[in-house]
Order: structure tokens, then C-alpha cells, then sequence
């Protein structure tokens, strides 16, 4: 199977294709604004917003104050009043500093007012470890957010889904979390210049086998995309799902492949215990029990901050050697 | 109150400790020979050596990302320090905090935070137990301009204030909150303008002048000690480096001019100038005290070098406490 990705000649790096994607909806939608810390003149401090302050000026890209719980509370309120905001909240940790705004308020207005608020919000930030940023800059917290009705949750792997799912995201009707990770921002792919969406809860195939289905998203699809190398010579082979929208969660694909492999491992970067792993696995024994031939593997961080120390780091995230070790076993189960 | 001599040494040594510590971090970085981030505190040490002063080893402070110098004023040993920034075993944290995270309980330093304004609620909770405990000990929260816009300063200052809390708040206005200024993220000039919205005194000081600080934070000191409540100390500081790292010229959202102004006015140099007209240190006494230090931090350098990283055994380690209630503690 070949993927847009593959077939595209213009190869741009997954943060240029967040920042492309949302310029065109910009352009597009004058109701489209950004605000967060840093994100005017500095452009970001990934670069995410770079050239969109100069080019949109000051009150389409905000410079906010270091205020989460109002940057979202500021989404939220101009999304109820008709405009299409876009706030970013640097680190995904930052998000437990505006949880009250993103759980109790953007989430809910819709439900518990019968209907009648609309909030057409994304949320942006950055998750993930292995830069030695300390277990306050490095957490994946997703898992969080999908637990709460009302919102959407994105985790793209690649520069095309990046563009893609920011569209759709910013489309969307709905407050939308859309997280990229830090150790994905410079890592190229192929990406059309013209605008594009990918439909919010649509998983994808990005390696196709029979022997295992790996179920993951964001960075450990790579991960588990090179484990899966790795097996194929010693003739196991791993069908890689990627996620792309964790909520909704695209449980579909995932049971069709689980069905016809009979052995799923799911894999993530967030902490193994309460993470997306369990959810996954509970339904594919709902719906696909009977054609499983072992128990489901979940791979995930062990249960502790993150740890500073790359010695330690480095054994905390999950790496396509250890993911391998568990899918060999899985194999042989 | 005028400080003593004595004082003054005090103030110059952990000024000078604090430079030596952050060039050499600084240099180490650019080495490649530091994971993670590093914010770096060198011209702001008058700010933490002048309130520092003011403490004992039982006193609390709380600290903010810029925490290195914050440790070295209240007495944090080097070697300890550098390796922390390592990753190694041997660190404060045993490596699993790093810069953003070093502490040292036993100084009352309640660590440096990833989370800007994370620090200022529990400086209070310190001055809360201070106050329960009927101690004349005080706590001090240090934060900066950019951090003095977040919930977590307003509800801490607020609650202290209403509680009357032996707490010092230090806002290290730096004119910056990562990259950019101050005007775009408030319409106030002067954060201490906020002190009198919660029922605090509050004081500007030039924090470049350690000894403005040092009397400045005396005072407020001694008001927590006498059971008269928190006071707030705006320090008008600069960052000589960039937000992280070690870039000084050449900055977009800063101009190489009003660095080199503000260079001008390096603390260090400018209270030794002030000491040498004073008669209280020479050249060569200031100097002495710099080669200390130099010769402390490549000590630390080398110890931290040597030191083991951590083993992978102890990742799981320390995520709780294991629990060994025997009825209260005095
Ligand atoms: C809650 C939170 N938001 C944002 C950040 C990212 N961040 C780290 S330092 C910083 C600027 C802090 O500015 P200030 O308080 O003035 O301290 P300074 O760096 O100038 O010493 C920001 C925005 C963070 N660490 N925590
Ligand atoms: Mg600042």
C-alpha cells in the first residue's frame, strides 16, 4: 500500500507543515486567530508560528501573557462569540494549568446548554520525552483528554497527517486538542501545497501484515514502524495502524486488522497504566474476543515522572528494541 | 540597617559564587557536555545573594526554571549542583530532576520549577507551616515579571496576605518572559504595583545593587519574623544570556545595545568597585575570592565528571514513600 506520503514530491518538515496548514485556514477565515506565549513576534518557541505575526499582524497572532487558564478561557469565550480560535499552549504539560477552562468550560458549554454554544477551538501543544526536559516539559497526557466527553484529540506522526489534522481541527465545529511532539518537529515528509483534511477519527494502515497488529500514534509509530522492520526478516509480520485521532478513536480499523491477525499489541509513549493501551484492548475484546490467539500486549512508559537523566530517559520511553522484544513474544505466544 | 563588612563580604562571595557556577554551566553546555535546558542567572546575582543573606538554613525559599543561583546564595554545594546538571548519581536529585528541578531541603531550598508561577503557592504553604508552628522562620518566593501573570501568583499573594504569612515575595523583573517584553503581556510598568491590590507592602529596588537588596529584604524579613505578614520587592534586573543557553549578542527580540547598557551595570563589578572605595576589599581580595571559586567549580567539574549515572534500578524508586506513620513527628 502506498501512502500520501510516499507519493508526494515537496518534502517539508512536520512543524513548516503545522505552520503552512494553519496560514492557509488563516487566509482563508478571517475568524481563524492565534494566541499564545510567544507565539507573535518570537514565532513560537518551536517555531511553530513563525512569519504569521509579521504577515497577520497583532491581533490575529497574539502575544499572551504566561496566563494558560485565560489563553484557553480567551478561546473559549471568542469561540462561543463566532470566532475560530487556535491557542497554543507551548508544553502539554501547561495544559494542567488551564484544565479547569479545557475540561469544565470549552468541553461542556455545548452539552450543558442544551445545545446552543458552538466552539470551534483548537487547542495546539507539544508533548513527549527524550530531551532531557525533566518530568514537567516531557509528559504525554492525552490520555486525560480523551476521557473527556466534549473534546477531540489529535496525535499526528508525520508531516502530511500534521497538515492535515490541523485542517480538520481547525474546521472542526468542536474544541479539538491537537498535540504534536517535540522530537517529530523537524522530521520531513512529503506534503501537497494545497490545503487538505484528513476526516478526524480515521486511522491508517501504515505498514500492512498478517502476523500482529501494532496498534500506536504520534512518535511511536516510528518506533514501532522500525521494530516491524526488524521482524519482517526473522518472518514476522506486523501490520502498524496508526491512530491519527485518538478521540474519536477509529476502533473500526483497529478490530478489522485484529481479527484477521489474531495478536495486537498496542503501543504508546504516555505511562502504560490508565493510558490509551487499555481502552484499545478492552475493545477489541468486546469486539473481536474470539479471534484473538493471546492475551493483548500493551507497551507503554513505566509508572513514574520522567525522569531527567538520559540514562534513565532512556530506559523510560519505549524504543523499537523493546517494542520488538515484545511483539517476538507475542508472536510466539 | 546598614550592612557590616562582614555582611558585605558575605554578599560579594555568593555573588561571585553564583557567576562562577552559571559561566561554567554555561561554557559546559555549549560543549554539548549538558543535557536538557539551561537557563542561566548570571546578571541577576545581586537578587538572590542580597535576600539570601538575609536567611538561615531554616528559612525556605522557593525558586523558579532560573533556580541554579537561587541554590548557590542560600549555600547549595557545587559539586552536588553540577552533577545534578550532569544526570549523575551523585547529583541533589540523583539525576532525575536536572536544572529545572534542584533543591536542597536541608538548605530550605524547595527546589527550582519547570512550571512558571508553580513555586510561588508553595513558598506560601512554607510561611503557612512557619506561622502553624509559632517559628519566626520566613519563606521567599522568587519569580519573575512574566511569572507574576499567572493565576497561581495571584490566588498565593492574595492568600498569604489574608492569612498574614511570614512570606517575602521577590518578583526578578527582568524586563523578559522568554522572548518576549514585558510592555506586550502587561500594561503596568512596575509589577509591585500589584503588591497593593493584596494588602502588601511593597518596595522597588535597583537589582543590580546588592546592597539596595540586601536592605530592602532586611527589612521585609524582619517584618515576616515579627508576625507582620508578607511584603512584596520588585528587583529591576536583566538577563546578561538568552532565555536558555548562552547567546548574548545578536538576539531578535532584544537589542545588542540595551544588553551592552545593562552590561554597564554588571552587579559584581559594580559593588566591587564599591568595596575597593569603601576599603572593605582590593582588587586582589576580590580577586582571591574569584580564584576560590574557579577553584571550587572545577572540583565540582571534576567530581561531577567521575561521578556513576544513576543505575536504570532506580527509575522506579522514589515515585512514592513508603509509609511508616508512627504517630506525629516534633
Ligand atoms: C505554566 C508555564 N507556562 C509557560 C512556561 C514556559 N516558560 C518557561 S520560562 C518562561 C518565561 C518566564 O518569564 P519570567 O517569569 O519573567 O522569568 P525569566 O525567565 O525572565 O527569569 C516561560 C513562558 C512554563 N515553563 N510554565
Ligand atoms: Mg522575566
Amino acid at each position: 500500500m502506498t501512502l500520501p506520503t510516499d507519493t508526494e514530491e515537496r518534502r517539508i518538515a512536520y512543524g513548516a507543515a503545522f505552520t503552512e496548514g494553519l496560514a492557509q485556514m488563516m487566509d482563508a477565515d478571517p475568524n481563524v486567530f492565534v494566541a499564545g506565549e510567544d507565539v507573535g513576534r518570537a514565532g513560537g518557541v518551536f517555531g511553530s508560528f513563525r512569519g504569521l505575526n509579521e504577515r497577520f499582524g497583532d491581533m490575529r497572532v497574539v502575544d499572551t501573557p504566561i496566563s494558560e487558564q485565560a489563553i484557553v478561557g480567551l478561546g473559549t469565550g471568542a469561540a462561543v462569540s463566532g470566532l475560530r480560535p487556535v491557542v497554543d499552549l507551548m508544553f502539554m504539560d501547561f495544559i494542567l494549568v488551564a484544565m479547569d477552562q479545557i475540561v469544565n468550560q470549552a468541553a461542556k458549554l455545548k452539552y450543558m446548554f442544551g445545545g446552543k454554544a458552538t466552539l470551534p477551538m483548537t487547542i495546539t501543544t507539544s508533548a513527549g520525552a527524550g530531551l532531557s526536559a525533566a518530568a514537567q516539559h516531557s509528559q504525554s497526557l492525552e490520555a486525560m483528554l480523551c476521557h473527556i466527553p466534549g473534546l477531540k484529540v489529535v496525535m499526528p506522526s508525520n508531516p502530511y497527517d500534521a497538515k492535515g489534522l490541523l485542517i480538520s481541527c481547525i474546521r472542526d465545529d468542536n474544541p479539538t486538542v491537537f498535540v504534536k511532539h517535540k522530537r517529530l518537529l523537524g522530521r520531513k515528509g512529503g506534503v501537497p501545497e494545497d490545503p487538505y483534511e484528513i476526516p478526524l477519527g480515521t486511522a491508517q494502515v501504515v505498514r500492512p501484515g498478517d502476523d500482529v497488529t501494532v496498534v500506536t500514534y504520534g512518535r511511536m509509530v516510528h518506533e514501532a514502524t522500525s521494530a516491524a522492520n526488524a521482524l519482517a526478516s526473522e518472518g514476522i509480520e506486523c501490520e502498524v495502524i496508526d491512530l491519527r485521532t485518538l478521540q474519536p478513536l477509529d476502533m473500526d480499523t483497529v478490530v478489522q486488522s485484529a481479527q484477521r491477525t489474531s495478536r495486537v499489541a498496542v503501543v504508546h509513549e504516555a505511562v502504560r497504566f490508565g493510558g490509551l493501551g487499555g481502552e484499545i484492548a478492552s475493545g477489541i475484546a468486546e469486539e473481536a474476543f474470539d479471534y484473538l490467539d493471546a492475551p493483548i500486549e500493551r507497551v507503554g512508559a513505566p509508572f513514574s515522572p520522567v525522569p531527567f537523566s538520559p540514562a534513565l530517559e532512556k530506559e523510560w520511553v519505549p524504543n523499537a528494541e523493546m517494542i520488538g522484544e515484545r511483539i517476538r513474544a507475542l508472536a510466539a505466544a | 540597617m546598614d550592612p557590616s563588612s562582614e555582611t558585605l563580604l558575605d554578599l560579594h562571595r555568593r555573588m561571585v559564587r553564583i557567576r562562577h557556577f552559571e559561566e561554567a554551566a554555561g561554557r559546559l553546555a555549549e560543549q554539548n557536555r549538558l543535557p536538557g535546558f539551561l537557563h542561566l542567572y548570571v546578571g541577576e546575582e545581586a537578587v538572590a545573594a542580597g535576600v539570601c543573606a538575609n536567611l538561615d538554613d531554616d528559612d525556605q525559599i522557593s525558586s523558579t526554571h532560573r533556580g541554579h543561583g537561587h541554590l548557590v546564595a542560600k549555600g547549595g554545594d557545587y559539586g552536588g549542583m553540577m552533577a545534578e546538571l550532569m544526570g549523575k548519581a551523585t547529583g541533589y536529585c540523583g539525576g532525575k530532576g536536572g536544572s529545572m528541578h534542584i533543591c536542597d531541603l536541608d538548605l530550605g531550598m524547595l527546589g527550582a520549577n519547570g512550571i512558571v508561577g508553580g513555586g510561588v503557592p508553595i513558598a506560601v504553604g512554607a510561611g503557612f507551616a512557619n506561622k502553624y508552628r509559632g517559628s519566626d522562620r520566613v519563606s521567599v518566593v522568587f519569580f519573575g515579571d512574566g511569572a507574576s501573570n499567572i493565576g497561581a501568583f495571584h490566588e498565593a499573594a492574595n492568600m498569604a496576605a489574608a492569612l498574614s504569612l511570614p512570606v517575602l515575595f521577590v518578583c526578578e523583573n527582568n524586563e523578559y518572559g522568554e522572548f518576549t517584553p514585558r510592555d506586550r503581556t502587561m500594561a503596568i510598568t512596575d509589577v509591585v504595583d500589584r503588591a497593593a491590590g493584596y494588602g502588601m507592602p511593597g518596595a522597588i529596588v535597583d537589582g543590580m545593587d546588592v546592597v539596595a537588596v540586601w536592605e530592602a529584604a532586611n527589612e521585609a524579613v524582619s517584618r515576616a519574623r515579627r508576625g507582620e505578614g508578607p511584603s512584596f520587592i520588585e528587583a529591576k534586573t536583566y538577563r546578561f544570556y538568552n532565555h536558555h543557553g548562552v547567546q548574548t549578542l545578536g538576539m531578535k527580540y532584544r537589542s545588542d545595545d540595551e544588553l551592552e547598557q545593562w552590561k554597564q551595570r554588571d552587579p559584581i563589578e559594580l559593588f566591587e568597585d564599591r568595596l575597593a572605595s569603601a576599603g572593605v576589599l582590593d582588587a586582589d581580595g576580590a580577586q582571591a575570592v574569584h580564584a576560590a571559586a574557579q577553584a571550587d567549580i572545577e572540583a565540582a567539574i571534576a567530581f561531577a565528571e567521575q561521578s556513576p549515572l544513576p543505575d536504570p534500578d532506580s527509575l522506579l524508586v522514589d515515585v512514592y514513600t513508603p509509609t511508616a506513620y508512627s504517630g506525629a513527628t516534633p
